[in-house]
């Protein structure tokens, strides 16, 4: 905890659109979880909700790294990856809402959006399903010699299940395009890391494949960007897998209605508060001169602007009709 | 839908070739047609399949679309659904029906969901392929029947094919199909024969052969316990007693009218079912009589299942367990005798 969150000798370096662009993306993810919170504590939205809120820098340093047509397979904590990779609000905040103009048409949910012409594929309900999905997709892409890469998210909640070891297995023994990032926020729902595993270091399983694994601070975008954007490079010119582990925090509970506190101590919360991705950037934006507080608060005004349409479409949006309850069980 | 489904009456030319090279012939003539059908599994590539069930394949195809995996069904079968839900169809064979309970999460919570959650937005065309049933003292671990555990599952197409011709014609369907399909073959028919045409052809899902006519009961079967209600249907004509065979051959979708319509031919109904008599094959059919046909039944309908009990090994034992054409014939004799 002693290093700075985002170096400023890095933010001094890096192209400022960049920097911008990830310092807007992290802020919708951000306000747009706020507004979540808000609406489901109002009795809004039905169902159950798991908060992307503190985790901001992992999907944004990542997805901004991969083209539209790269497939992304997330978790249950999943609306930040799904923002990340392009969706548009209101087609999260609809299927969220339960209504017709969701991205999955409200048969899905939060642990449900999906998007292939995002290259989204999918949140997912099940702890570390997406891995091996994610890993039949880099099979796919490279059959097809598509160039796309394939992105697992998971948490270290996964890195135990046999999805995880088995789905290295194979993308390291099929040289495949795929990158899998480890959000290692510590907690997998209730249970601490160290109390589930011995071996702490996740990105040092990737040794036992023989695959590259890297370590990164998850609440510096500019390090998960520059991580990312070597494993990317790496996947796409057929070198293979990467294993990168984030270390960051959700700063709520497992899901809302959790407080997060039974487990956790107040003081790690609020120490994991104090590193927010992006405040942190947003200082050393302003501290380095790389941006003013007029750019950094026009940025702040479109992302409100961005997520009160949002709201207004999805609140407006209409429920689906109970007769549709049958359709799409099979495909065409 | 390219090919037709042709009935042996029809067909001019076929021959006599096995349930495992059916399904050979099958994947070879769609592979060949669909460049992106990929096989995964274990023993499948140069070996050809524990079962002989992709001999020569790995000559024909390569390393790139006969992919033998390690032994890790779980993530073998959900990179195939992912494969699927990428553009690629894949093939994914467990080779023990046993073995997909190690797969079981992604069959039923990923495959079989996919389409519905994604409001028919992605697909997933994987093909999980399994042999089941008892064959010669294989054990608790490697003998099951538990087919209808997937017929329950709302988005997942289930084929228990019992001869040559509708292994390779279920199949050719099944890849061609936009969504997931279990096709669970017997370990105990692969070397039987039967006449499959040259010619090419599809049998379509959800529809029942009936193999033998009859007007005094029917025996609704699938897989090799179809085999058995033929034998039993031929000794069973000799004493006087009519037996309509019928074989839906795909349990989901579920021919009900086939069944229905037979019963109301015969007056009564006997199904019989390798898995045990509880929440099963058995239990829908007699569901499927009440539901559609009640007033037709002169007979509260009969069941002929394994036994409830854990798969035993020594033979006397196994042979306890197993509906026999001896118990079938002993059983419908009694049943239209009552």
């Amino acid at each position: 905890m002693e290093k700075a969150v985002v170096e400023k000798t890095v933010v001094e370096k890096m192209d400022v659109g960049l920097l911008l662009e990830l310092y807007d993306g992290m802020l919708k993810l951000r306000e747009f979880e706020l507004k979540v919170q808000e609406l489901y504590r109002r009795g809004l939205l039905p169902g159950f909700v798991h908060l992307y809120l503190g985790e901001e820098a992992v999907a944004v340093g990542v997805c901004s790294n991969l083209q539209p047509k790269d497939l992304v397979y997330s978790t249950h904590r999943g609306h930040g990856h799904a923002l990340a990779k392009g969706l548009p609000a209101r087609d999260v905040l609809a299927e969220l809402w339960g209504k017709t103009t969701g991205c999955s048409g409200g048969r899905g949910g939060s642990m449900h959006l999906y998007a292939p012409e995002y290259g989204f594929m999918g949140t997912n309900g099940i702890v570390a399903a997406g891995i091996p999905l994610a890993t039949g997709a880099a099979l796919s892409a490279k059959l097809r010699k598509s160039g796309q890469v394939a992105v697992a998210f998971f948490g270290d909640g996964a890195v135990n299940t046999g999805s995880f070891h088995e789905s290295l297995n194979f993308g390291a023994i099929w040289n495949l395009p795929v990158v899998y990032v480890c959000e290692n926020n510590l907690f997998a729902t209730e249970m601490a890391f160290d109390r589930a595993t011995k071996n702490t270091s996740v990105q040092s399983r990737a040794a036992a494949y023989k695959m590259l694994g890297v370590e990164v601070d998850g609440n510096d975008v500019t390090a998960v960007y520059d991580s990312a954007k070597e494993a990317v490079r790496r996947a796409r010119s057929d070198g293979g897998p990467t294993l990168i582990e984030c270390k960051t925090y959700r700063i709520v509970g497992h899901h809302e209605g959790d407080p997060g506190t039974d487990y956790r101590t107040k003081e790690q919360v609020e120490e994991w508060k104090r590193r927010c991705p992006i405040r942190t950037l947003r200082d050393a934006l302003l501290d380095t001169g790389r941006a003013s507080a007029e750019t950094l608060k026009s940025i702040d005004e479109g992302v409100k602007h961005w997520l009160d349409d949002a709201v207004q479409f999805a609140k407006q949006s209409p429920q689906p009709l109970p007769s549709t309850v049958g359709d799409h069980v099979f495909g065409r | 839908m390219k090919g037709k489904e042709v009935a042996l009456t029809v067909a001019e030319v076929t021959r006599e070739i096995s349930y495992a090279d059916a399904g050979v012939e099958a994947l070879r003539e769609e592979m060949l047609r669909d460049e992106t059908i990929i096989y995964l599994g274990q023993g499948i590539g140069p070996r050809g399949g524990n079962f002989r069930q992709t001999r020569g394949l790995w000559n024909e195809f390569g390393d790139e679309r006969l992919r033998d995996t390690p032994i890790c069904e779980l993530s073998a079968t959900g990179m195939a659904i992912g494969a699927a839900m990428a553009g690629t169809r894949a093939v994914v064979d467990e080779v023990f029906l046993d073995f997909s309970l190690e797969a079981m999460t992604q069959i039923v919570q990923q495959a079989a969901n996919i389409c519905y959650s994604s409001n028919g937005k992605i697909e997933a065309p994987v093909i999980v392929r399994a042999a089941m049933g008892a064959i010669r003292s294989a054990g608790a671990h490697h003998s099951h029947s538990f087919y209808s555990w997937f017929g329950s599952v709302p988005g997942l197409e289930v084929a228990v094919p019992a001869t040559p011709y509708d292994v390779k014609g279920l199949l050719k369907s099944a890849l061609r199909k936009s969504g997931p399909v279990i096709f669970i073959e017997h370990k105990g028919l692969y070397n039987t024969k039967g006449s499959v045409p040259i010619e090419e052809y599809l049998v379509p899902f959800g529809k029942a052969r009936i193999h033998r006519k009859g007007k005094d009961v029917s025996v609704v079967a699938v897989s090799k316990m179809v085999n058995f209600a033929i034998e039993a249907a031929i000794a069973l004509e000799k004493e006087g007693i009519s037996v309509e065979v019928v074989d839906p051959r795909t349990i989901a979708p579920l021919d009900r009218d086939a069944i229905a319509d037979s019963i109301r031919k015969t007056g009564r109904l006997v199904v019989i079912d390798e898995a045990g008599p509880m929440y099963g094959f058995a239990g829908e059919i007699m569901a499927v009589a009440c539901e559609e046909c009640f007033d037709a039944l002169d007979a509260p309908p009969l069941r002929i299942c394994s036994l409830p009990v854990p798969h035993p090994f020594s033979p006397p034992l196994e042979n306890e367990m197993i509906p026999s054409v001896n118990r079938i014939v002993s059983k419908v004799r009694e049943f239209m005798t009552a």
